[in-house]
């Protein structure tokens, strides 16, 4: 029951684009086309649950016995960065299939900020087994994948439509993306926050 | 160019927020009041400067291939230093801004500069780029945190200018996006009347 109280509080209530601003970059940069930005949130999904699994082992069994919490951002985002790498040549030479609709998000996913703020997020709340990090860590990008197959969603509809000049681009999606958190933030007090 | 123009381009011309579209995490998350956002701001120029004044002088010790590996491993060094530096010495600042100081490493302008200009060109001319795009992106971040402290709340830096209850909605994650869509457009519009 409480898994699933964090589950809809990470994918609704406080979800990682439009209530918490990260990954902000793909959400606006890979959103033209819903096929697209669906790749790019499933290879996020991917991405950071592995991510945090990784960097939360680190940080219970290297870290903090050795007293070296200090080194956590330059260790995760290093662990990040190569883990993206590995990530990608397995693909590679595993399964084509899945690497041809996933590559090219891949290398986008480092310079990703919600991959390591996640990760880093999970390590300071109070409480958190490896099971509930992860738990909240896929939870989370799969609020990043509906918010982002929402706006695409959007946009696509948005190009049919006369929009003045000064307003075509980005400040346009950035407005949308605005009403879009208005209308997630009748969710809030759904669940208690974590 | 001249010394000069390095250092300006960064505040208007080559604004990194309102004009090259970067780092829109942190000019989104933490501007919730114009004082978070000049904090904020003043931190990320902090470790602009001292990257791009490392990595001008490592760059020919680098080697191309592992160059950007290298500069993410100074930049979170540095971005260490400010996170522990801001705990110990400025701690409520440190609390409301909260995980993005650390995200300070994945933010697009730093390592953009340090790829695009420190990688390129000698050190005294680093450090003025590193300065001067780090203040157009202190500027920024604080104007759009003045905006929205003053509808939110009717305050500028903590001072009250107009009592009553503001329009909360700006102070909220909606607020942000709005007013950050409609100074980019007002920056487009102004640049298109001067050409």
């Amino acid at each position: 029951m409480e898994y699933v109280l964090m589950i809809i509080g990470c994918i609704f209530v406080n979800n990682i684009v439009l209530a918490q601003f990260l990954g902000i970059c793909p959400f606006l940069g890979v959103s033209n086309k819903i096929n697209t930005s669906f790749g790019m949130g499933v290879a996020v999904i991917f991405v950071m649950t592995l991510a945090t699994l990784v960097t939360s082992l680190i940080q219970n069994y290297v870290l903090i016995p050795m007293d070296l919490t200090f080194l956590k951002t330059i260790t995760f985002i290093l662990v990040i960065a190569a883990l993206v790498q590995m990530v990608e040549i397995v693909l590679k030479k595993t399964s084509p299939s899945l690497y041809q609709a996933l590559g090219i998000f891949l290398p986008l996913i480092t310079t990703n900020c919600a991959v390591l703020g996640v990760a880093i997020a999970v390590t300071e709340k109070a409480g958190f087994t490896i099971l509930d990090s992860v738990v909240y860590t896929a939870a989370t990008a799969i609020g990043f994948t509906l918010a982002i197959v929402i706006f695409a969603g959007l946009r696509e509809q948005m190009d049919l439509v006369k929009i003045p000049k000064g307003m075509q681009g980005v400040p346009i999606s950035l407005i949308t993306a605005g009403i879009l958190a208005m209308a997630f933030m009748g969710f809030s007090n759904l669940v208690p926050s974590f | 160019m001249s010394k000069v123009r390095i250092l300006t381009k960064g505040l208007l011309k080559e604004n990194p927020t309102l004009v090259l579209i970067l780092g829109m995490c942190p000019s989104l998350a933490v501007t919730t009041s114009a004082m978070n956002g000049l904090g904020m701001g003043l931190a990320t120029t902090f470790v602009l400067l001292m990257s791009n004044l490392l990595i001008s002088s490592l760059k020919n010790f680098i080697p191309d291939s592992v160059r950007i590996p290298a500069f993410i491993v100074i930049i979170a060094t540095f971005v260490s230093i400010v996170d522990l530096l801001m705990q110990s010495y400025l701690p409520a600042l440190s609390d409301s801004l909260g995980l993005f100081i650390k995200l300070i490493v994945v933010n697009c302008i730093v390592l953009g500069r340090a790829e695009a200009f420190a990688s390129k060109n000698s050190v005294f001319d680093s450090m003025l780029d590193g300065l001067g795009m780090g203040l157009g992106f202190t500027l920024s971040l604080t104007l759009i945190g003045i905006i929205r402290e003053l509808l939110g709340s009717g305050a500028i830096f903590g001072h009250t200018l107009i009592s009553g209850d503001g329009i909360l909605i700006f102070v909220l994650a909606p607020g942000a996006f709005i007013v950050l869509g409609f100074l980019i457009a007002l920056v487009r519009y102004l640049q298109r009347k001067k050409n």
